[in-house]
């Protein structure tokens, strides 16, 4: 039961200021991961059958692995970007709400480095 | 979490079947959803048959028909049956529009009425307003100026008055806003499209001079950028007009101000 007046609970607490940068980086990633995922795809099928030194050698090559990292950091962008506005609408208790975005955002963070550090170790020879 | 359980009084009821017109060949059923907020019940669906030899083209002129001739107690808004006012606005075979500019002979079957989704009912087929027209005013839909009065009209060229195009013609029915699953879920929030069309109304017009402040408070996670691009605004608008076109300019214009 509230008595606030119609306006009131409309305005609310009125705008963020905010929005455009999320909107925008949703749509660039988006693009960017069409090539991206097409190459990585493709580079996928073609690498089938091959051994372990051929697999290495390439994610070595230096254009593979800049290639790789680009597709790592749009995938997991563009995962936490689209999985925080799934959030943001369907669930509205507060708690659990921003309980499952830092998760969200915790496990892409936590994954890209992972897949990153993968990608550069193998670059830069580590056994 | 999201609402798994359904709120009081959305379970919809079997409701009272009306007697038919004696004597009439050409009859069509109408279901219409009913409530009242004067008793505990759930709401039902009542099922008219009306004479169609006696009763008009429109869907609103069966409604009138079955208020006049069978039932008195049944409610809905209405003004000016044809299509200017927005009053009549209702779910009718399954899509918001207006009631007087839907042909009965256009929907096949039984001839289901319900209220505009996802809003409170007041009784009926007559949802609350009152939010709606709220946001509405929040976009302060009228000109700002700052500039000295000039001595007679605001000019605007051909081309500046054509801008306002498939935005001036929106009747703020509501139709749209209530197909909008956004708006469903984050309507406390989210503008909505007829809002958000008429809030873009203002930013195009060649006259206003609070073009930033009006992106100012429309520039949030909610209140604008809730639209998905789902399109049903689009694609229920009995106007025929795209108000998620008109949202893709606002966000277009919230993107020129920053690169």
């Amino acid at each position: 039961m509230s008595l606030r007046s119609p306006l009131g609970r409309a305005r609310g607490l009125g705008s963020a200021k905010s929005g455009t940068q999320h909107w925008w980086a949703q749509r660039l990633t988006a693009v960017a991961l069409v090539p991206l995922t097409i190459w990585f795809v493709i580079a996928m099928v073609a690498a089938t059958g091959s051994d372990h030194a051929t697999a290495r050698a390439f994610i070595g090559n230096p254009v593979t692995a800049v290639l790789l990292i680009l597709l790592i950091v749009a995938t997991f962008h563009h995962a936490q970007l689209g999985l925080q506005v799934v959030i943001e609408d369907y669930v509205h208790k507060k708690p659990v709400e921003i309980g499952l975005l830092l998760f969200v955002k915790g496990a892409a963070i936590v994954l890209a480095l992972a897949a990153i550090f993968a990608v550069l170790s193998i670059a830069f020879g580590g056994s | 979490m999201a609402d798994f359980a359904l709120p009081r009084n959305s379970k919809v009821q079997d409701g009272k079947t009306w007697p038919k017109p004696e004597g009439a060949s050409n009859t069509r059923t109408f279901k219409v959803y009913r409530w009242s907020p004067d008793d505990d019940e759930n709401p039902s669906v009542d099922t008219y048959t009306v004479d169609m030899d006696t009763c008009g083209p429109m869907v609103l002129d069966a409604l009138i028909k079955i208020k006049n001739e069978i039932d008195p107690s049944l409610t809905f808004r209405r003004s000016c049956r044809e299509g200017v006012c927005g009053s009549c606005a209702m779910n009718i075979d399954g899509t918001n529009t207006l009631a007087c500019t839907s042909f009965t002979s256009e929907v096949s079957g039984d001839v289901k009425i319900y209220p505009l989704p996802h809003q409170e009912v007041v009784k009926d087929l007559v949802p609350d307003m009152t939010h709606f027209f709220a946001q509405y005013r929040e976009v302060e839909p009228w000109l700002k100026t700052d500039s000295q009065p000039p001595e007679r009209e605001r000019l605007q060229s051909v081309e500046e008055r054509e801008k306002l195009d498939g935005l001036w013609e929106c009747i703020l029915c509501a139709c749209c806003t209530t197909s909008c699953p956004s708006y469903w879920w984050n309507a406390d929030r989210y503008m909505g499209p007829a809002v958000l069309l008429q809030a873009y109304r203002w930013l195009a017009d060649s006259r206003d001079e609070a073009t930033g402040d009006r992106l100012d408070q429309l520039e949030d996670p909610f209140r604008l950028y809730r639209c998905h691009t789902i399109m049903n605004c689009a694609k229920t608008c009995p106007k025929s007009l795209n108000p998620a076109k008109a949202i893709a300019e606002i966000k277009k214009m919230m993107l020129e101000r920053q690169i």
